[in-house]
């Protein structure tokens, strides 16, 4: 059987573990930001741009394009179920830019894993969890592709990307 | 700060050096400093990296990325955009980064950002909340009490858990600066280093063979016929030298080179030998690469003496040993195969590895090549056998396997070497009488009046963790009570307090120094602020002994100082409490700490062993030309920096050392001695834990991680990858526990309890887990025995435990659960 009552102790082992300890208010300090947000604002003009029809999509087949320019390698999965950053229909469809973060390896679309993985220093981007590196050198996620869907015309469309591409100072060049 | 851009460096940007902050691998970084409100532009003239940002740049241009850069504020209002970027021209990295050095510009001091926790002042526990304080009365405080136990029960009631290594937290200047307080000063004997529980080296017996532990280059391992990993991860735990030192050989991308190197002998690709209970992401990686050129000897937990035991014997048997230099270099070889002696058979039953997967290992390893020449093998080793069933045992064991086989003293692709976790940066004054405490269960049975822990977080690092974590709470409240007692007290009157909770009541004082709170904070009565690389000049040396300087380029928060200058100001606050009252002869001990800078205590420890009368004995990993080192020399020489032992200064210029060994080993004959090393099983208290539990519980770092998470757990992105301790588990153990990925289970034995977040993995075997070593979640070492070897260094891989499901965790939803291997 399995068991699943947790005990008080167990509750605060878990809810904060040891670092809990680590938050004990100090008087005469300024209020530290313990969870100061990522880097994670988005704030160059991008030009939308139509990537695919949506019933042309198969699930699990990666569908090329560039974005936001002809230098940038992005693909396009309909993952077949809700997936974060998802969008279409079925809020499945996410994209990102192939070019791993850490050195600019152009990444390879495992169908299996439903990963990107990248043959120089394998690094694993799980397409299914908004690029999240499962193992790997790379220092930030797949940068995903911000995709809206347009019901009439059934076409996804990429409007911004959300995470530096590598070899850039800047998403738009 | 955006996500989708980053701000470059003008050219006229401050550059400096620095090595990376974490593993042993050690590789160079410039870090790049500029106002603000400046940017430089895109074309390669207009920016200090040189590059056209102007179109897309080419794979392995350089790396910079978000987590490079930070904006920082220096102590006169200042604020300066930081870029820290991987040296092309260092020859460690060769341009590359890991995913933990990618992030050292993140973790640099910037209010509002996630290093806000950063202490920046002293800190007073005043029995129920914390005060922040200044220099002065922490340092009354710390060394009035520390001067009434001394005077009153001598210095071996001063216990310090205390850092040893190089990087971040150590540093030759900080070993120094503590070890000189600790050792001369002080005098305590109660000294434990921050991952074991005694002071003592994790390489006894192959320094008491005559070969330290560091004794090749990273080069060596690209030119290697075969490389032995033993209970190492480097893909994971010491990344570039794997990436940029071992691949390439695997991938028979330096066959030029050994051809050149070894003019007439048989090269071709080279061939990797795993030894490990797990199958670990190095080795799905060399298998993904070149799966004909990697056996993974994936031996029972525990066995390795038994391993190396049969494989000494086999090759004696086969006659693949250098007779002429085991007659000529050597001592000891007859009684040691004696001793030693196992059948290929016996290996394979006590191993579980099949006698034909172990004869090929040994072919690959040590059968000669056309021509008889014999095989340049690299045996690299880490915590699989630091941390193994008997540390002391299997060290004997595997030297004598290298020395017979001529793998140590001088031979280029070869050497037996740790693998290493932290750099190195060890300079410290003898230790006072030579013990080998165990200090964890001096705490538990009571000893001990003060405990400063510096620059370590033992809750989540040590090994039988709960009994520690217990009673050090339990005696530091007693003290706490007493502080909360004493209402309207001056400082004098607070140390007679503290002194009489822990002279009569069994109380602890406890005082933690370090960058953070951490898990310490729990416990502690004071707390004194540190720095890190790039806030303080600092020296480390590498994997390979590859010494550089890391240069200061900000200031620390607040009033943060590096741990030299804090043990300076503890040594002179306790001479002038003597002085005061007239006590000469004690003022003397806390004598020669008169340091304004981190250089001044450099200078006095690392660069006057084998100085003549400095006051003592120093042991220093720069032996006795450090002196050849000054902070302008190792300034000069960058990134580069220089292998210790110094040869010499050339053209300003400092030579140092590739590889050890070439004439005579370090012993006093200058013989490699070997050591009889019989296979004998487990330790007592580790067995009870095997026949009464089902799971061994093997644990170890993870690659994004750094050991305990001290600035990772205030990363968003690292606490939403890894929130709690992974722990790596079969997926038909898992569906017989009713466990899915995500889901937290509990770990429990005779030591304690322990919580994971569980992480299905096909290759775990049956009856095996792996839980990430020393997180902020999820503490492994509170099912970790008390079991130690014959010098008191833990046997940390091997303990069993029960495990249950306790919930189904939210993780799901946020982490992946994909393979970490990586296949084609």
């Amino acid at each position: 059987m399995t068991q699943t009552t947790v005990s008080r102790r167990d509750f605060f082992k878990m809810g904060g573990g040891l670092a809990a300890g680590a938050g004990v208010a100090v008087t005469g300090l300024a209020p530290a930001s313990a969870e100061a947000a990522p880097n994670t604002a988005v704030t160059l003009p991008y030009k939308p741009k139509t990537v695919a029809r949506v019933k042309t999509m198969k699930v699990n087949q990666p569908v090329p394009f560039n974005y936001p320019d002809a230098a940038s390698p992005c693909s396009a999965v309909k993952m077949g179920a809700p997936v974060p950053g998802g969008v279409g229909p079925d809020g499945d469809i996410v994209a990102f830019s192939v070019l791993c973060t850490h050195q600019g390896c152009p990444t390879v679309y495992d169908t299996t894993d439903r990963c990107f993985k990248c043959p120089c220093h394998y690094s694993i981007f799980d397409a299914e969890k908004g690029g999240q590196m499962v193992c790997g050198q790379a220092p930030s996620k797949l940068p995903q592709i911000v995709l809206e869907y347009d019901a009439k015309t059934d076409m996804i469309a990429a409007v911004a990307v959300n995470g530096l591409i590598y070899g850039r100072q800047a998403n738009v060049l | 700060m955006a996500n989708d851009r980053i701000v470059l460096p003008p050219v006229n940007a401050q550059k400096t050096n620095m090595t990376c902050h974490f593993c042993i691998v050690g590789c160079g970084y410039h870090v790049y400093k500029w106002p603000e409100a400046q940017e430089g532009g895109k074309a390669p003239h207009q920016n200090a990296l040189g590059l056209d940002f102007r179109k897309q740049l080419p794979p392995f241009s350089t790396i910079v990325s978000t987590t490079q850069q930070n904006v920082v504020t220096d102590h006169d209002g200042s604020r300066h955009n930081i870029l820290i970027v991987p040296d092309k021209e260092c020859v460690v990295n060769q341009g590359g980064g890991s995913v933990r050095g990618l992030h050292m510009a993140s973790y640099m001091h910037a209010d509002g950002s996630m290093t806000g926790e950063r202490m920046k002042h002293p800190r007073l526990h005043t029995g129920d909340q914390w005060l922040e304080t200044d220099w002065d009365q922490a340092l009354a405080l710390y060394a009035g009490v520390t001067k009434k136990v001394l005077d009153a029960k001598g210095p071996r009631e001063l216990c310090f858990d205390s850092a040893d290594h190089g990087g971040a937290g150590g540093g030759f200047e900080n070993t120094w600066g503590a070890g000189k307080l600790m050792f001369t000063a002080l005098q305590t004997p109660l000294v434990r280093i921050h991952n074991r529980p005694s002071y003592n080296s994790e390489c006894h017996a192959t320094r008491e063979m005559g070969i330290m532990e560091l004794n090749n280059s990273y080069e060596d391992a690209e030119v290697a016929d075969c490389i032995m990993a033993i209970g190492c991860n480097p893909y994971e735990t010491q990344t570039n030298y794997f990436l940029v030192h071992w691949l390439p050989n695997i991938q028979g991308i330096t066959v030029d080179k050994k051809k050149e190197w070894f003019p007439g002998e048989e090269v071709g690709d080279g061939k990797v030998i795993f030894v490990d209970p797990r199958k670990t992401a190095s080795i799905a990686i060399a298998e993904a690469t070149a799966p004909d050129r990697v056996i993974h000897l994936d031996l029972l937990p525990g066995t390795d003496v038994a391993l190396f035991n049969g494989l000494f014997t086999y090759v004696i048997e086969q006659g693949w040993i250098d007779r002429d230099f085991i007659a000529k270099r050597t001592k000891g070889f007859e009684e040691a195969a004696k001793a030693n002696s196992m059948s290929l058979d016996e290996c394979s039953q006590v191993t579980g590895i099949p006698v034909a997967k172990l004869r090929q290992a040994a072919e690959w390893a040590y059968k000669p090549k056309a021509g008889g020449k014999l095989k340049r093998t690299m045996h690299g080793y880490e915590k699989g056998i630091i941390w193994g069933n008997d540390n002391y045992a299997i060290q004997s064991s595997l030297l004598d396997l290298a020395i017979a086989t001529h793998n140590v003293g001088g031979r280029r692709g070869t050497g037996c070497v740790r693998m290493g976790g932290h750099q190195e940066g060890y300079a410290r004054p003898p230790h006072p009488t030579g013990e080998k405490l165990y200090n964890d269960q001096e705490i538990i049975n009571g000893k001990a009046m003060m405990y400063t822990a510096w620059a370590v977080n033992p809750f989540q690092s040590t090994l039988n963790a709960e009994a520690f974590r217990e009673t050090v709470q339990r005696r530091a409240e007693i003290v706490k009570q007493a502080m909360r007692g004493a209402r309207g007290a001056t400082t004098a009157e607070m140390i007679d307090v503290i002194f009489d909770a822990i002279s009569t009541k069994g109380g602890l004082f406890v005082t933690h120094i370090n960058l953070y709170p951490t898990a310490m904070a729990e416990v502690a009565h004071l707390m004194m602020p540190a720095v890190h690389p790039g806030e303080m000049n600092l020296t480390s040396m590498s994997g390979e002994r590859r010494m550089r300087l890391s240069e200061r380029f900000m200031d620390p928060p607040g009033s943060a100082k590096p741990d030299c200058l804090i043990s300076a100001d503890i040594a002179n606050a306790l001479k002038a409490l003597y002085l005061k009252e007239g006590n000469a002869k004690m003022a003397d001990r806390f004598k020669g700490f008169e340091w304004k800078t981190e250089e001044d205590a450099f200078n006095d420890g690392f660069r006057l062993m084998g100085a003549k009368d400095v006051g003592g004995e120093i042991h220093s990993q720069g032996g006795d030309t450090g002196h050849l080192a000054t902070y302008a020399l190792l300034k000069a020489a960058g990134n580069n920096g220089v292998q210790l032992p110094i040869k010499e200064v050339k053209n300003g210029k400092l030579i140092g050392t590739e590889m050890l060994y070439t004439d005579k080993f370090g012993t006093d004959d200058g013989l490699a001695h070997f050591k009889a090393s019989p296979w004998k099983g487990f330790f007592k208290a580790v067995e009870g834990q095997r026949a009464k539990y089902r799971f061994w519980v093997n644990n170890g770092r993870i690659n994004e991680i750094w050991q305990t998470g001290y600035h990772d757990q205030y990363n968003p992105t690292m606490k939403e990858r890894w929130p709690m301790a992974p722990l790596e588990i079969n997926p038909d153990d898992a569906k017989e526990l009713g466990v899915s990925n995500g889901d937290i289970v509990e770990l429990f034995n005779d030591y304690g309890a322990t919580y994971a977040m569980a992480y299905l993995t096909p290759e775990a075997k049956r009856n095996q887990v792996f839980m990430q070593f020393g997180h902020f979640n999820g503490v492994v070492g509170d099912v970790v025995t008390e079991a130690v070897d014959r010098n008191v260094l833990p046997d940390y891989k091997h303990t069993w435990a029960n495990l249950r499901k306790v919930t189904r965790g939210e993780y799901k939803a946020t982490v992946s659960f994909k393979s970490r291997h990586y296949k084609a």
